[in-house]
């Protein structure tokens, strides 16, 4: 036998490792266009002490170790570039401890969104998670690894920012906490200790995230989700301003799709508000869409699409639908909110060089400090054309990102290089000194975030 | 094109349709006369309206600066819910005309953005649709292919459904709600491909399922000469007919119920008299309340987005007096036909005690069998 598979075998037990190819070939793919990476062995650990032991393992072998969740990145993220082991965390799905007066609750990275959620319904129905806009089986974890972004986005900027403690399992295996728990006390603040934050936003390339105390906040009795639709892209960023300005929304999006119809040369701006209350729904809509927006209805320019609705996430996925093979991908940024009338026009461009009908959403982060804004190409996963179109258009996407003067999120390889090119050295140098500090023999997830 | 006849008899407005087919040129002309405004003693069509506050005086002042082409507050003010098209004594189209005028003079009652959204909601994007030939009786459901789970039971047997995958729901889609949208043009530039496809059928006659889709075979149709080769008839005369079939399989229900009349609903008044028969059928009791048949109230759906300033507030208020009617008056049900209507105010409905049904669903309880 394999003396590795034997090896990983001792340590997660038999049902939870594989090297068989038909196993393995599930985890070669992501869902994008990124081409098939083969791990050599897939181990599902149960435990942060099983996690530590397959490090050391995998650093005696000087194998590459790469750290996979929901597995929903898209951009090839977790896709096993140098071979190794995929360490398949969903089995780390535990809920640890849920404090309610404090509002935080303590669980493995390999968690659900969903699972939380559905935790919290039951448990603690007053409290809310920011929930990201991917499927409920994107995990914890893998979202803190990319710094993305949810549904309370607005009040309280990026899910990896509403984090109390974490901890993590190193490169070379050791088990570390940051934040209160590293002192031996309950897990309600990340601050006031010296920063040694280095695991967010590197897409498990410094260590793998094992349990996290995530930040929880108030879930009101009444929830629904309004929306404000104008024609002229350039009225997008005053809007939001004059939205952030009175904060009485929970999530600011703007979307714009060729397809279906509706949405076609037209910017939806969802805006989802809550209310212990009907009273305290409506003295929010009375704030945003009779104070803040009164004059755009009445000059015309602007109009109430739909009050009270359900709150639905805008699902990028569903342009996949549009095209036969059902593939999409997407090019997320980071970017000031007064870019969007340039990144929806140069990207609608850039979608009609390809015959890609375009699909551009921007949610703002914070207090008009920031916004996600990404571009989603769909392709045929059967048709290797028009993989190379949404592989272009997605290419082409980064570098316009840059040109604009944005900020790359969770890029690909390619778009992770084009960063590094534009990077100040002495940034780029401290990123390698800290990768090659954690992780000396550089098996952590490695063709990710790799400085030359 | 806008013209006058020398003798000012008639008032036509023009619209030039291009046909997608055979790309050939027609006109559509709204047959809007005049001198039966000229002749009309009570102006009921500005002085009935329940959002205009206007006497006979000023009603017969608005009118003519509407059929001369010129400003008026009734084009800004308008609410667009149709009743005017019902209150006419004259049998006139007041509606139309007002809406006609509205997209002329560029005075659009709703937001430009919301007017684009709307209007390419009725965009077909996902391929024709199967058309088999029926050559009996059919239902049309339009555009609301996804409620076709209401029609089912013995009151629709021998109806074979059409409109039924919500992917090509557009290619049914009557489009008369552009008349909120000020969007005469759309409609006229849409309908008869609508009607071509219906008619591709073959149907001995089309029953339909809302409203607005008889109201515009019928009503719009004929106030623009549209060609409609097939027979309309309305749903309640539909459920009426099979229930006076199934009569002795009726069971009265006994409940107190209010009626959400729908706008559409203004442009087949005379189809509005089965409600209350159906009611009397099935043993229901239609409350007597203010808001009812002739002064029914809007459900708010399009009012809620106007560009008039208040609109909004003027739309909550608006839906609460519905509302507190019908519970003054003792409704235990509140019965829609108009899908728009029941998600305006269904919840609202439902949040006030009083339970939200679809008429086909009470007429199916009344006959034994349980609503979709």
């Amino acid at each position: 036998m394999d003396s590795i598979y034997a090896a990983l075998m001792d340590i997660v037990g038999e049902d939870y490792v594989s090297n068989q190819t038909e196993e393995l070939f599930t985890y070669s793919k992501d869902l994008g266009t990124s081409e098939p990476q083969w791990p050599d062995y897939v181990a599902a650990p149960k435990t942060v002490e099983q996690v530590s032991r397959i490090v050391k393992l995998a650093n005696e072998q000087k194998l590459a170790v790469v750290p996979l969740g929901g597995g929903l990145s898209l951009a090839g993220l977790a896709l096993p570039l140098r071979g190794g082991i995929t360490l398949d965390l969903k089995r780390m799905d535990q809920i640890l401890e849920l404090n309610e007066q404090s509002r935080y609750i303590v669980v493995e990275a390999g968690i659900s969104h969903g699972k939380v959620t559905a935790y919290l319904h039951k448990h603690a129905p007053r409290l809310m998670h920011s929930e990201p806009g991917a499927p409920a089986a994107a995990t914890i974890g893998g979202n803190l690894a990319i710094h993305g972004q949810g549904d309370l986005a607005h009040p309280y900027g990026f899910n990896s920012d509403m984090i109390n403690g974490l901890e993590v399992v190193l490169p070379t295996g050791e088990i570390c906490r940051f934040g209160s728990c590293a002192i031996g006390n309950d897990w309600y603040t990340l601050h006031p200790l010296p920063d040694l934050q280095l695991f967010l936003g590197w897409s498990g390339c410094t260590g793998i995230i094992t349990k996290v105390s995530l930040r929880l906040f108030p879930c009101k009795k009444f929830q629904e989700q309004d929306l404000f639709i104008v024609q002229d892209e350039n009225l997008v960023p005053e809007i939001i301003y004059e939205m952030t300005h009175i904060g009485m929304a929970e999530d600011i999006m703007a979307i714009s799709q060729e397809i279906p119809p509706p949405f076609n040369r037209l910017h939806c701006i969802l805006v989802n508000i809550s209310g212990d209350s009907k009273e305290e729904l409506e003295f929010k809509r009375q704030l945003i869409f009779d104070g803040k927006l009164a004059r755009y209805i009445e000059d015309g320019v602007g109009g109430i699409g739909a009050v009270g609705q359900k709150i639905e996430r805008p699902q990028v996925s569903k342009t996949s639908d549009w095209r036969k093979g059902g593939g999409f991908e997407y090019v997320g940024s980071i970017v000031p909110v007064s870019y969007y009338p340039e990144c929806y026009r140069r990207g609608s461009e850039i979608s009609a060089r390809h015959g890609i009908p375009y699909t551009v959403l921007g949610r703002v982060v914070g207090s008009s400090h920031g916004m996600m804004f990404s571009w989603t190409y769909a392709f045929n996963r059967a048709d290797e054309e028009t993989v190379r179109h949404a592989r272009e258009a997605l290419h082409e996407t980064d570098r316009m990102v840059l040109e604009l003067g944005g900020t790359l999120w969770k890029p690909a390889v390619f778009g992770q290089k084009l960063v590094m090119d534009r990077m100040d050295p002495n940034t780029l140098q401290m990123m390698k000194k800290v990768k090659h500090l954690l992780d000396p023999n550089g098996i952590m997830n490695p063709g990710n975030w790799e400085v030359a | 094109m806008v013209f006058f006849a020398a003798n000012h008899l008639t008032f036509t407005r023009n619209y030039p349709l291009i046909n997608r087919q055979t790309g050939g040129c027609m006109m559509l002309t709204l047959r809007f006369d005049e001198n039966k405004c000229l002749a009309c003693e009570t102006r009921d069509c500005l002085t009935k309206c329940q959002y205009l506050d206007m006497d006979v005086e000023e009603a017969a002042l608005e009118i003519q600066n509407i059929i001369q082409g010129k400003d008026s507050r009734v084009l800004h003010e308008c609410r667009t819910c149709y009743a005017c098209e019902e209150y006419c004594p004259m049998g006139n189209h007041p509606f139309y005309l007002i809406v006609s005028r509205q997209e002329e003079r560029n005075i659009p009652p709703l937001p430009e953005p919301i007017i684009q959204q709307g209007v390419q909601l009725g965009i077909p994007f996902r391929g024709e649709p199967e058309i088999s030939e029926i050559n009996g009786p059919v239902l049309n459901m339009g555009v609301f292919s996804q409620l076709s789970h209401l029609a089912q039971g013995k009151l629709f047997d021998g109806l074979t459904l059409i409109s039924t995958d919500k992917r090509k729901m557009h290619h049914y889609f009557c489009n008369l709600m552009y008349l909120h949208f000020a969007r005469i043009s759309v409609i006229n530039e849409r309908v008869p491909d609508i009607i071509q496809t219906i008619a591709a059928h073959r149907p001995t006659e089309v029953v339909h399922f809302h409203d607005e889709c008889y109201g515009t075979y019928n009503s719009y149709a004929q106030a623009f000469g549209i060609d409609v080769p097939f027979k309309s008839i309305h749903l309640f005369e539909h459920l009426y007919n099979r229930l006076v079939e199934l009569k002795e399989e009726i069971r009265p229900l006994g409940y107190k119920v209010a009626y959400q009349r729908p706008c559409s609903s203004r442009l087949s008044p005379d189809k509005h008299l089965f409600v209350n028969k159906i009611f009397d059928l099935i043993g229901v009791e239609h409350v007597d309340r203010e808001y009812v048949d002739e002064n029914a109230l809007c459900c708010g759906s399009t009012i809620l987005s106007q560009r008039q300033k208040g609109s909004r507030k003027f739309c909550l208020d608006l839906q609460n007096k519905n509302i507190t009617d019908m519970k003054k008056a003792g409704a235990q049900l509140c019965i829609f036909n108009c899908p728009a209507c029941m998600q305006t105010i269904g919840k609202q409905v439902a949040e006030s005690g009083i339970m939200p049904i679809w008429m086909s669903d009470l007429c199916r309880m009344a006959i034994g069998e349980k609503p979709a």
